[in-house]
């Protein structure tokens, strides 16, 4: 009874909250777009996978987020709210500032790009994916935080609530992918490989949300993959043992040496390359194709490619609902086979010999 | 059209990875029925076989659209 009041509220409270952002009116909106030019799907399928300066709520709302730059002069930081609509030049303490296909250029007074001091700016900005990345983030932190305060509590007895919904996800992570592919020193790397399950997981199911809560494309962002994909290489060359090194370093007939070494100092760093591509390009392969089917809509202009592109997209969806399961558990999978492939300590007959 | 012929190597991946997935799929099933008590072990292999032609497949696809 007091959780079902508890979640009325927080829906009711979530309603108020998207009502009090700024809306531009639709109507208006739409027509001059149409008006100025065809609809272009490309175009609009990379504009929705793209990363941004505002947080997209709902139809043409959206929260302004804190645009930080580092400048040769020092640090600069206003709202991306300055920078709205599109093509307004933001006169800020050091330069002027215009928003170009998301991203922030220099211009000077004229409106015209200044190539020199753009190389001399970093982006530190709060961007959509960062503050989805906190949300997220920080959802994950409350969640496992009050589930190990109900496991201390309730030592030795059944699961209780959230606890019930999410111990067969973490036990399948511990029996099914730790234990047969580290073995006995599993423990050790748990917390690493469940954050990067549950982080991976949540963050592409709520990509899959077209709406607020969800509606970005995180974990289809090749620089969150590729730190995904560093903390795994570090992992394992940090905690490898002496076998692993021995394997790279020396080859078993001698005269392989300068075929081996190269091909095996490519393979420490193609492992994790492989592992940033394969969640990159299954996620954003999922966006794409669902704002392609949507699409079909708009390039038919007509109501009737709906019964088209409907329940195609339904269809689609239904897949990337078992990707995003998939890909969480194979980037999980892979990390635990390469760390214990890397800390495995043979003890071979050869070696005796 | 403007683009060149990036759609054509990216459809070259897909049937790559096709025959590659269809394969490892069709013999996972053989074993399956052959041995369904191991059911779990062969899915487990099955999944990351899958997954490492798939990576390659995705490889092909982003240099391809690129």
């Amino acid at each position: 009874m007091k959780s079902n009041f508890f979640n009325i509220s927080l829906i009711c409270a979530f309603i108020l909250i998207i009502g009090a952002f700024p809306t531009k009116s639709f109507s208006q909106e739409n027509k001059s777009e149409t008006a100025e030019k065809k609809f272009d799907p490309k175009e609009t399928i990379m504009e929705h996978i793209a990363d941004k300066h505002e947080w997209h709520l709902i139809g043409k709302a959206y929260i302004p987020l804190p645009v930080i730059l580092y400048t040769d002069k020092g640090f600069e930081m206003f709202s991306s709210d300055k920078l709205q609509p599109a093509g307004t030049v933001y006169k800020g303490t050091y330069y002027n500032y215009l928003l170009l296909n998301n991203k922030i250029k220099v211009v000077d007074a004229a409106g015209n790009l200044d190539k020199v001091a753009n190389k001399r700016v970093i982006d530190f900005s709060i961007t959509q994916n960062v503050a989805c990345m906190w949300m997220t983030g920080l959802l994950l932190i409350i969640v496992f935080l009050s589930i190990s305060s109900t496991y201390k509590k309730r030592v030795g007895k059944a699961p209780k609530g959230l606890q019930s919904f999410l111990e067969p996800l973490i036990l399948f992570i511990r029996d099914d992918v730790a234990l047969p592919n580290i073995g006995v020193k599993y423990e050790r790397y748990m917390p690493l490989l469940l954050t990067i399950f549950f982080f991976i997981l949540i963050n592409n199911l709520f990509g899959m949300i077209p709406f607020f809560p969800g509606g970005y494309n995180l974990t289809g962002n090749i620089a969150v993959t590729l730190t995904l994909a560093v903390i795994i290489l570090l992992v394992v060359n940090l905690n490898a043992k002496k076998n692993y090194w021995k394997h790279i370093f020396v080859p078993n007939p001698w005269w392989l040496f300068p075929i081996m070494i190269p091909v095996e100092i490519v393979s420490i760093f193609s492992k994790p390359i492989a592992l940033m591509i394969r969640l990159f390009a299954n996620i954003t392969a999922g966006h794409i194709i669902v704002l392609s089917l949507i699409s079909l809509i708009f390039i038919f202009n007509s109501i009737w490619a709906s019964f088209v592109s409907v329940p195609f997209t339904v269809f689609i969806d239904t897949i990337e609902l078992l990707v995003a399961f998939l890909q969480a558990y194979i980037f999980t999978m892979l990390s635990s086979l390469f760390i214990g492939m890397a800390i495995e300590e043979h003890h071979d007959h050869e070696e005796v010999i | 059209m403007t683009g060149g012929y990036g759609p054509i190597g990216a459809g070259l991946a897909a049937i790559g990875a096709g025959i590659g997935i269809g394969q490892i799929g069709g013999k996972a099933v053989e074993a399956i029925a052959r041995q369904p008590e191991a059911i779990s072990k062969i899915q487990t292999n099955m999944i990351i076989a899958a997954a490492l032609v798939e990576g390659v497949a995705l490889f092909a696809v982003v240099v391809a659209l690129l």
